[in-house]
């Protein structure tokens, strides 16, 4: 079986079709084909459009996420995500309008109704989110109108998302349904003006492990306030003081990209890209801010701050990169603006990078991680198990950073792994998340556990 | 599937309410996905969207721990609305060539039933066109609006048999059939019937494809699960055990062999349970003609010697016990047998015969207990406090029990995501009912002597008393 796979070294696909998605760098100056719906059958890591508004919009601590379709959407993400919350915790559960052969049949516009009306009376939750899905979205059930009747009937914000699974394979066209949802939530009232204020809101960060009240302890230290995070740890109201901000951050750029230039367009916001994943991404995302503010004190602040965290991390960030020296590491997450400060992180922890991958990358951003590779390293789009399974071995790597399903292929391979993604219960951002990143990273790499497993005497008595 | 609507046991508490709040069950087609992942060279096809098959991945890698891989048809808008056949056709080339499979399943989704996909015209049309030979490829029909992850175990078995057996000579392998258990239960199965001296077709049978040893390779597809030749053979054998009390007649592979090719069926509880496992073990013995108390003296034994152990500790639970309806009834038994009366008792599911089943607890027990079907974890919560229960059994669907009630959670079922070894939990024969009758006593006496200091002082000293 393994035959039908061992092509000659190289970026070579197991599918045909798949050959244009997998480049080596410095190999090739073709282009990656990225950003398109999955080939059928090739056994993608990718989820859906409903996947993509979910995780986006489900840290929205108080509010109800009501999923409008057959019940496997709902109970497949229920409580999918790490998010931490300071009050709320209405966000972790999963409610869905378990449409039955007959909704489908006849339409699941009153059975939507009713449910609507049963969880604002229950819960009295300032919005509804309500998720379309392959099945509503197919037979044409108007989750706009419903939503909107039943948002006059409750007094409520009752928002809908449309997020029907089917339009694409693709996560990203399901961040910008949450993102439309998030602006239908945030549109001041006709006749309303909201005060700017000096605060910012920081996009696409979503409180995994507290990484949003890390962040938000540094640049209190600086002077500056957080507005409010889209969506980490947010409630209905703070989003809608959202165009109050003096300056909108950007993390995740493929999911928040376009709410921050609709939120310039709108209401005059500029925003930056930060990231703080890693010690100098975190080091000049500060300094970035602070020099937006064009204010010596809290320039100063931000300098002691670094200053004080570099110090207090590198020892440690050393006693790391003195084991991990020279390992060889393999990336495969959903987004690139992760892959990249990934790139960065290992890099710094003196690792060698022969694979990097994502599911939702664009083209322009394959280009900047093609530079920041080296010669031979393998960058891959839409990657499957075989193909996963092909580079890691070839390029016999060490460790791989990635999400729940690439964990047991790593594992299967005797090969470490770090969690990487939307569920994990340990930040990784800031300086903290740098070390136990870096700690991660060591723990799996040098675990024991390899050694014993591979030992050659084992399996010579086993065999 | 109306059996169990018709069944005589009425519900404290009905779902009235339209809204499912935190769900209980999953959908039809992964209950599938287990079934071909249980078939020798098997690989499976989703024909839908791209999320559904990852998200079934994502939920069986969680609760196995090994790689499970589901291909997808991918459909996208435009395939929706023109009809989903060339997506899917090129599905089951790419599965085809990268898997090499000999039997391949293609589940529907709720997607492609409301499509109104004719799987069986588009797979024969392609077997015809392409000249497939060497590999079977099986439709089957689990749109996920008409029922859970069970019905969907239920039916593909049943397709599966249905798709190969044919007459054949009679011979002397029985059938056994199982229900969504783990691959240990599988593993003990088996051993009882090896121990026996029966041989068997054991379908359908992932105990070695979803629990592997490490041999540090990724394999696409794991040797193991049942072969096809045998599958095939199964009209000849001298009767069927099947663990399905609670299938509802018109999804029994059993009644099926039994009705079109008159192979008996002995519709069996899960071994899990003193009572549950002798009837099994009696059954062997009846079919195989040799006594076996002497084999499973000692297991028996220590079972017994166990229960008398812990009697008094169990006599303090108060269970409530939801999941599938096989696994429920098997461990309200269970439960029940050592003075745990179980106080609520769950499905997700509504076509099971589950409630018809627990007609003789009821009626024996001094505190019946409350039956929930079509259930989601809202209402068991609300249940479970309504009767006072003070210990969980069930999946991790129900893990709030805990976080927001304190109700601990012997996690047993599907899915196991938050703890470590979903596809180990061993709970059936002799050895598997003392290893979670300690689980589950032990449970007991964690809250009990993590709380009792603090209790009585607050009762009796504190409060300032008489």
């Amino acid at each position: 079986m393994e035959d039908s796979c061992s092509m000659p070294a190289g970026a070579v696909a197991c599918i045909v079709e798949r050959q244009d998605s997998i480049l080596t760098a410095g190999e090739s100056r073709a282009r990656i084909h990225c950003a398109d719906d999955s080939l059928a059958g090739s056994v993608s890591q990718r989820a859906c459009v409903f996947c993509g508004a979910r995780v986006v919009l489900n840290p929205v601590t108080d509010a109800v996420h009501l999923v409008h379709g057959p019940i496997g959407c709902a109970t497949y993400t229920m409580d999918i995500r790490g998010s931490l919350s300071s009050g709320s915790e209405l966000y972790r559960n999963s409610f869905s309008t378990d449409m039955q052969e007959k909704d489908v049949i006849f339409g699941g516009e009153k059975k939507l109704a009713l449910c609507i009306d049963e969880v604002a009376e229950k819960y009295h939750p300032p919005a509804v989110f309500v998720y379309a899905t392959c099945v509503s979205g197919m037979i044409g059930d108007d989750i706009i109108a419903v939503c909107k009747q039943a948002s006059i009937r409750h007094g409520i914000e009752v928002i809908p998302v449309e997020s029907s699974g089917f339009i694409s394979g693709n996560k990203v066209v399901g961040y910008r349904a949450a993102a439309e949802a998030l602006l239908r939530l945030i549109r001041p009232k006709e006749g309303e003006t909201i005060e700017k204020t000096k605060k910012i809101n920081f996009l696409g960060e979503y409180n995994l492990g507290g990484e949003k009240w890390l962040v938000e302890r540094y640049l209190r230290e600086m002077g500056i306030e957080i507005n409010v995070a889209f969506t980490g740890d947010s409630t209905v109201a703070a989003l809608k003081r959202a165009p109050s901000a003096y300056l909108n951050l950007v993390q995740c750029t493929g999911s928040m990209h376009w709410v921050a230039t609709s939120l310039e367009r709108s209401f005059g916001t500029p925003y930056m890209d930060v990231n703080f994943f890693g010690p100098e991404n975190t080091a000049e995302s500060l300094r970035k801010i602070a020099a937006f503010y064009a204010d010596e004190t809290i320039s100063q602040r931000a300098e002691l701050l670094i200053e004080r965290e570099m110090a207090r991390i590198r020892p440690e960030l050393e006693k790391y990169r003195s084991k991990l020296r020279g390992k060889r590491a393999a990336i495969y997450v959903g987004g690139a603006y992760k892959a990249i400060a990934i790139i960065r992180q290992l890099r710094g922890l003196g690792m060698k990078i022969v694979l990097s991958g994502t599911q939702t990358g664009k083209q322009d951003e394959y280009e900047s991680m093609g530079r920041m590779l080296s010669e031979g390293t393998i960058i891959i789009d839409d990657a499957n198990p075989a193909e996963l399974e092909k580079f890691l071995l070839e390029k016999k790597v060490d460790v791989m950073v990635g999400g729940v399903k690439e964990r047991v292929l790593a594992y299967k391979l005797g090969i470490g792994f770090v969690d990487h993604n939307h569920d994990r219960k340990d930040g990784l951002a800031g300086f903290d998340g740098a070390i136990r990143f870096a700690r991660e990273v060591y723990v799996t790499t040098c675990s024991p556990v390899w050694q014993q497993i591979r030992d050659p005497a084992f399996r010579e008595v086993h065999s | 599937m109306t059996d169990a609507q018709a069944a005589p046991v009425p519900s404290d508490l009905p779902r009235s309410r339209q809204v499912s709040e935190n769900q209980c069950h999953m959908c039809m087609p992964i209950g599938a996905v287990a079934v071909f992942k249980g078939i020798e060279n098997a690989m499976v096809l989703v024909h839908g969207s791209q999320g559904c098959s990852t998200y079934m991945r994502l939920a069986n890698v969680e609760h196995y721990n090994e790689p499970v891989d589901i291909a997808s048809s991918s459909l996208n808008e435009k395939q929706t609305i023109y009809g989903g056949e060339a997506n899917l056709r090129k599905a089951m080339d790419n599965v085809i060539r990268v898997y090499q499979p000999a039997v391949l399943g293609i589940l529907t989704t709720c997607l492609s039933e409301t499509m109104g996909e004719d799987l069986e015209r588009i797979v024969s049309s392609y077997v015809r066109e392409k000249g497939i030979s060497g590999i079977d490829i099986i439709p089957i029909n689990t749109p996920s609006y008409s029922g859970t992850q069970s019905e969907g175990f239920w039916a593909a078995t049943r397709g599966v048999i249905a798709y190969y057996a044919r007459p054949t000579q009679p011979h002397k392998r029985i059938n056994v059939i199982v229900p969504h258990i783990s691959p240990a239960d599988i593993r003990e199965i088996k051993r009882i019937l090896d121990c026996a001296g029966v041989s068997y077709t054991l379908i359908p049978d992932y105990s070695m494809t979803l629990d592997r040893p490490y041999e540090g390779r990724y394999l696409k597809i794991p040797p193991g699960g049942t072969s096809v030749k045998d599958i095939a053979e199964m009209a000849g054998a001298p009767v069927t055990l099947q663990f399905g009390t609670t299938c509802p007649e018109i999804l029994s592979p059993g009644l099926f062999l039994e009705e079109k090719f008159g192979v008996p069926l002995i519709n069996l509880p899960l071994p899990i349970g003193l009572k549950n496992t002798d009837l099994f073990v009696e059954s062997v013995e009846h079919i195989s003609g040799q006594p076996l108390q002497d084999a499973f003296a000692l297991e028996r034994g220590w079972l017994l010697d166990g229960m008398a152990d812990s009697h008094k500790f169990n006599a303090e639970g108060r269970p409530v016990i939801y999941g599938e309806p096989e696994l429920v009834y098997a461990f309200s038994m269970l439960c029940a047998e050592n003075g745990a009366a179980p106080a609520v008792i769950a499905s997700g599911t509504k076509n099971s015969l589950v409630a018809k089943c627990l007609s003789s607890l009821i009626d024996t027990t001094d505190e019946p207990p409350v039956i929930l079907e079509g259930a989601d974890i809202a209402a068991i919560e609300e249940a479970a406090l309504n009767a006072g229960s003070n210990i969980a059994v069930g999946h991790s669907g129900g893990k709030s029990l805990t976080e927001r009630h304190g109700i601990p959670l012997v996690r047993v079922g599907f899915p196991i995501h938050d703890r470590m070894g979903g596809q180990r939990i061993l709970s059936a024969g002799y050895r598997g009912t003392l290893a979670f009758l300690d689980r589950f006593t032990n449970t007991l006496l964690e809250t009990k002597y993590a709380t009792y200091r603090q209790k009585i002082k607050e009762e009796y000293y504190n409060t300032g008393g008489i």
